[in-house]
């Protein structure tokens, strides 16, 4: 009698059973950059398993995610800002924050999230849960002008850094109390164009487009402000015309080593974390855009502006040299990395798909259909700094 | 106009525009880092002028010169199409 009761009961839990349970560590979701949809995917089954429609413009968008790896938030270049479900695949909340935005960062206790903006210039910081507005920090740096924010990381104790590009600053702000920041302000250099927090989010560079070099902040120093590394990195030569601006994030950050784009040479710039000084420069073959380490640091992925965006270069770190050289498909915007690295995720914008291979034997895994993809952007973001 | 690109290489730019400049000018060319490319911004600027920023860059800023990739024609018939209405 007892066995038959236990044998009913399992027969009802499985009857009753509502939606499978899931984490969602392997989740992840692909930028459809002129159609204003996303496509959701599984890296573990390296399938599509939603698309979710109406999020505006997302030419240059990126998302961020909640700790829980469940909800992204997309940052729309229209300034919409869309949270998604990830386990309901469903839009749960959109606003429209800005006239021209260019990406977000969510803070350490995942319960802020901020907007930077080119139009209004400023950032913006929201509640994560409901994304009402907590307080807005305009980037004026000079009376009555103010600056399209680059860069935008977020860093220890609900801090955040970023760069005014026509500011020519660094600015740290602390929204530890949200609805009254407040922000320290650091000269930097000529049109700084994007910027990253080192993994451990000890440093914020920024990248300068007007001079050659990299403004370095010590976040746990501030008060020694803001200072120049690798100056001059091409003293005295013509620079190469740049027909797209590189991106910086914590992903540059290998092996005790930072690989940045050079502007204006088709070069990897090598710099030594622990010194700031260069200690290299690998060739490649175009402007550098992407330049992302894999998870463990052997290898880093180069992909390149126009004209060079089928190719992309492979650095091996222990050899210091392109060690693999390919063209995967026709305009490679973007690039991520399996949480641990085993396998790469490449955009192909004008081939309308996704490719995914082995890092380790550069071979073709699969792909996955996608209407003029650019960002890929898996959960393994949330537990990142700088992210 | 003279020297107007045929249909196929007219589709090449207008792809190149909406891709490759929109990388800073936004998709929409509504701007990005770089300014917006709509009509009602580029009307009171002359033609010749934005026809050579497209061809020579403009130095001192992130402009870059796309003469590697275009004619001078091109360029100017770049810039007709924004300022009128530029194709999808």
């Amino acid at each position: 009698m007892r066995l038959l009761l236990i044998a009913l009961s399992a027969l009802l839990l499985n009857a009753c059973a509502g939606p499978q349970l899931r984490g969602t560590g392997d989740l992840g979701l692909i930028i459809e950059r002129a159609s204003g949809h996303v496509t959701l995917v599984n890296t573990t089954a390296r399938q599509p398993y939603a698309r979710i429609g109406g999020l505006g413009d997302l030419s240059h968008a990126s998302a961020v995610y909640s700790r829980d790896g469940r909800y992204a938030f997309i940052f729309g270049r229209d300034g919409g800002l869309t949270k998604i479900d990830l386990l309901e695949a469903k839009i749960v909340k959109r606003i429209m924050q800005s006239g021209n935005a260019i990406g977000g960062s969510i803070s350490q206790d995942g319960r802020i999230v901020v907007a930077q903006n080119y139009t209004p210039g400023g950032i913006k910081a929201f509640d994560a849960e409901t994304l009402e507005l907590l307080s807005e920090v305009p980037a004026e740096f000079a009376p009555g002008q103010f600056s399209k924010v680059v860069g935008l990381a977020d860093t220890g104790g609900n801090r955040f850094a970023y760069a005014l590009f026509d500011g020519g600053e660094i600015r740290v702000t602390d929204f530890s109390n949200p609805r009254q920041p407040t922000t320290q302000r650091f000269p930097a250099g000529s049109q700084p164009y994007d910027g990253l927090v080192t993994p451990d989010g000890r440093y914020f560079l920024a990248g300068l487009f007007g001079e050659d070099g990299v403004a370095l902040l010590d976040l746990w120093q501030p008060e020694k402000g803001a200072r120049k590394i690798l100056e001059n990195y091409g003293r005295g030569q013509e620079k190469l015309p740049v027909f797209k601006m590189p991106h910086l994030r914590g992903w540059s950050v290998a092996q005790g080593k930072a690989y940045l784009p050079a502007i204006g040479r088709h070069e990897v710039l090598v710099v030594d974390v622990a010194t700031w000084k260069e200690v290299g420069r690998i060739p490649v073959r175009g402007q550098p855009v992407f330049v992302m380490a894999r998870p463990d640091g052997r290898q880093i992925w180069v992909n390149f502006a126009f004209p060079d965006n089928a190719k992309v270069d492979v650095i091996d770190t222990l050899a210091g040299k392109v060690v693999h050289a390919f063209e995967p498909g026709k305009g490679i915007l973007h690039m991520e990395f399996a949480p641990r690295g085993e396998h790469v995720w490449l955009s192909a914008r004008d081939d309308n798909k996704v490719l995914i291979y082995n890092t380790e034997n550069f071979a073709k895994l699969g792909e996955i259909p996608a209407e003029s993809p650019s960002g890929i952007f898996f959960t393994s973001r949330a537990v990142r700094i700088g992210f | 106009m003279a020297g107007e690109p045929d249909a196929l290489r007219q589709k090449e730019l207008v792809h190149l525009v909406r891709q490759d400049c929109g990388s800073c000018h936004g998709m929409t060319l509504k701007g990005g880092l770089g300014p917006a490319l709509l009509p009602e911004v580029l009307r009171e600027k002359p033609a010749e002028g934005l026809a050579a920023t497209i061809y020579y860059g403009r130095p001192g800023t992130p402009m870059p010169p796309w003469k590697a990739f275009l004619s001078e024609a091109e360029a100017a018939w770049i810039v007709d199409k924004l300022m009128t209405e530029f194709p999808q």
